[in-house]
């Protein structure tokens, strides 16, 4: 399990250099994503693999471009076979006609070579096709076993210089992988890229329950909740290069729902004791613990915000599930959530403007947003089951679990976009659920 | 009888017991049901005690029929002293995790206050919480869902089980 860890944590991508524009460069199209219902950009990726280089790679990397850049809902890659010109020279002006023809609005060429030392070279231009203009242009050098994350890294520079926002492509989910009948499933925790490729297993017990995984936003780290069968579940950190894993704190009773802090510094998490749920925070350094919530109730959930100043959690003392916010002290507790149904699993955006959550209303569970003072409320996806939803590091996109409903059904992966309109399952081995999305690893 | 087949795994014994008594109950009805069940045993205390108590839609407290079911228990556990327990919560699939797994704990723990304020020791019982990921009845509706928010009372150191 080491081995594979460690290569998968190294970041063997390096050398990120700015290729000179043949064109002065100066972006002209943007994709305009402050729109309801967005207009996908019409875009063309040439085959890295045509125009010299490496063609069986080329390819592959043009592939996991164009399959990263449709999955968000904001570009259109054009189908490869109605280009007039497939294998263009790389280093050549295009022939901005023939990609007008197809109207496409940007164009992406590259090509992929295989170094001397072992290396692989990955370039990528990136065109204004009616200004006949090229906008940006870079080139990466990687091992070859690396070549998806250059693709993601290529994708998440296309999807910033065109929209003007962070990308989420080169980032990792860790998730709860489920195999087995519903009565007797079996739970590993697994981290995959987020488009479902490369996934490995980091636990692997019939015999322990996993819930709840989360990555720390400045390690290589997770933390996640084990119970083996018969016993306690109880918080505990693992570290995925080392694969060194320990109990977080010294609690009397169950702990759950762990969540770190914004500088990985603190993990908060629910202690049960009594029937009781309350919110703890424990400094990772000094490994002392603070107690956040007082009540007779279930508090759980907790999430920081960006900025670590306050916690929204979700509570049952007002007699229902719902959600609250409060001081990153445990002061100035309020409840934020006021529409019709019970409300949990709260999340803070990394952008700080809204929290996600999971609403049981009229016999549906929904995922939706609202803004952390409680207003703005709207429903993204609604359905039999849907839970527990995670933020892509640039706020844009929340990715959660569907259950499919009845005897043999169980949890998938999906992720929608703020818009509500784009819905996308991520393709897991087996059954999938409680995601968690890292930051960005670039 | 019928909430009776679906326990968890290491009831399968039990299982195919209640089975048989139903039979011989339906051919021989005078006859006690608990004939062939050695008194003091884990089959005693599932098949003629009753080992679970169930919980209406986001419940915690115990119902009357869960408290009829506990004194029962109580009774038998006066009788066999020697036996120690774990009372383990579960909730259905229709909530969020976390919130099922504290529930599920809220009701392992009621049903443990309910049985030590009847006389159990206190220290001859322990609870476990699993949330939603235990189920008994899997399909989608109410029939299992109730049959899913339990909390089991499972006798640890039984002879043979």
């Amino acid at each position: 399990m080491r081995a594979f860890l460690t290569a998968a944590a190294s970041l063997a991508v390096a050398a990120i250099v700015t290729i000179g524009a043949a064109v002065p460069a100066r972006a002209l199209i943007e994709v305009d994503i402050t729109q309801a219902n967005i207009q996908p950009m019409p875009i063309a990726i040439t085959d890295f693999g045509a125009s010299g280089g490496d063609p069986e790679v080329g390819r592959q990397i043009s592939d996991v471009i164009s399959a990263d850049l449709q999955r968000s809902g904001l570009f259109k890659p054009i189908d490869r076979a109605a280009f007039i010109e497939a294998g263009a020279n790389f280093d050549a002006v295009p022939n901005f006609g023939s990609w007008r023809v197809l109207n496409a609005q940007a164009l992406i060429t590259g090509r992929v070579t295989k170094q001397p030392d072992g290396r692989l070279k990955a370039e990528f231009r990136l065109w204004d096709v009616f200004a006949g203009q090229q906008i940006t242009g870079q080139q990466y050098f990687s091992n070859p076993e690396n070549w998806r994350r250059i693709a993601h890294i290529i994708a998440d520079a296309i999807y910033e210089r065109l929209t003007g926002e962070k990308g989420y492509f080169d980032t990792r989910i860790v998730f709860v992988d489920e195999t087995g009948p519903k009565d007797a499933r079996v739970r590993r925790l697994a981290i995959m890229d987020q488009d479902g490729a490369n996934v490995r297993y980091l636990t692997n017990s019939p015999q322990e329950i996993i819930r709840n995984p989360r990555f720390s936003p400045s390690r290589q780290e997770i933390t996640y909740v084990s119970q083996p069968i018969g016993e306690t579940p109880r918080v505990y950190l693992l570290n995925i290069e080392t694969g060194q894993r320990e109990v977080v704190g010294d609690f009397p009773g169950m702990t759950f729902a762990p969540r770190f802090s914004p500088d990985g510094q603190r993990v908060v998490l629910s202690l049960e004791q009594g029937g009781n749920a309350n919110i703890y925070v424990m400094d990772l350094g000094s490994r002392r613990t603070t107690r956040l919530t007082n009540t007779p109730s279930i508090d759980t959930s907790p999430s920081f915000s960006p900025d670590g100043r306050q916690i929204v959690f979700e509570s049952d003392r007002g007699g229902s599930q719902q959600v609250y916010v409060m001081n990153a002290d445990g002061t100035n507790q309020q409840r934020i959530s006021f529409g019709q149904g019970a409300y949990g699993t709260p999340v803070w955006s990394p952008r700080g403007d809204l929290v996600a959550f999971t609403k049981r209303s009229g016999g549906q569970f929904s995922i939706g947003v609202m803004r952390p003072d409680g207003s703005g409320e709207r429903i993204l996806t609604e359905g039999y089951h849907n839970e527990g939803p995670t933020w892509a590091p640039n706020g844009r996109v929340l990715m959660f679990f569907r259950e499919v409903r009845g005897a043999g059904g169980g949890p998938q992966l999906w992720t929608v976009d703020l818009t509500g309109y784009n819905e996308q399952q991520v393709p897991t081995p087996a059954f999938g659920s409680d995601p968690a999305w890292s930051p960005l690893l670039n | 009888m019928s909430s009776l087949v679906n326990f968890g795994r290491g009831m399968r014994l039990a299982v195919i017991l209640v089975a048989a008594l139903t039979l011989a109950a339906c051919a021989q009805k005078d006859k006690p049901l608990a004939g062939n069940v050695t008194p003091g045993s884990a089959q005693d205390f599932v098949v003629n005690v009753g080992d679970r108590v169930f919980f209406p839609v986001d419940q915690t407290t115990l119902t009357p029929q869960a408290r009829d079911t506990l004194n029962k228990q109580v009774q038998w556990l006066r009788l066999y002293p020697n036996y120690t327990v774990t009372i383990e919560g579960h909730a259905d699939e229709r909530g969020t995790r976390e919130y099922n797994l504290a529930l599920s704990a809220r009701r392992a723990q009621n049903t443990r206050d309910y049985v030590v304020s009847q006389g159990i020791n206190a220290s001859r019982i322990r609870t476990v919480s699993y949330g939603k990921e235990r189920p008994v009845a899997v399909c989608d509706a109410e029939s299992c869902f109730s049959q899913n928010r339990r909390a089991v009372t499972v006798l640890n150191n039984a002879p043979g089980s």
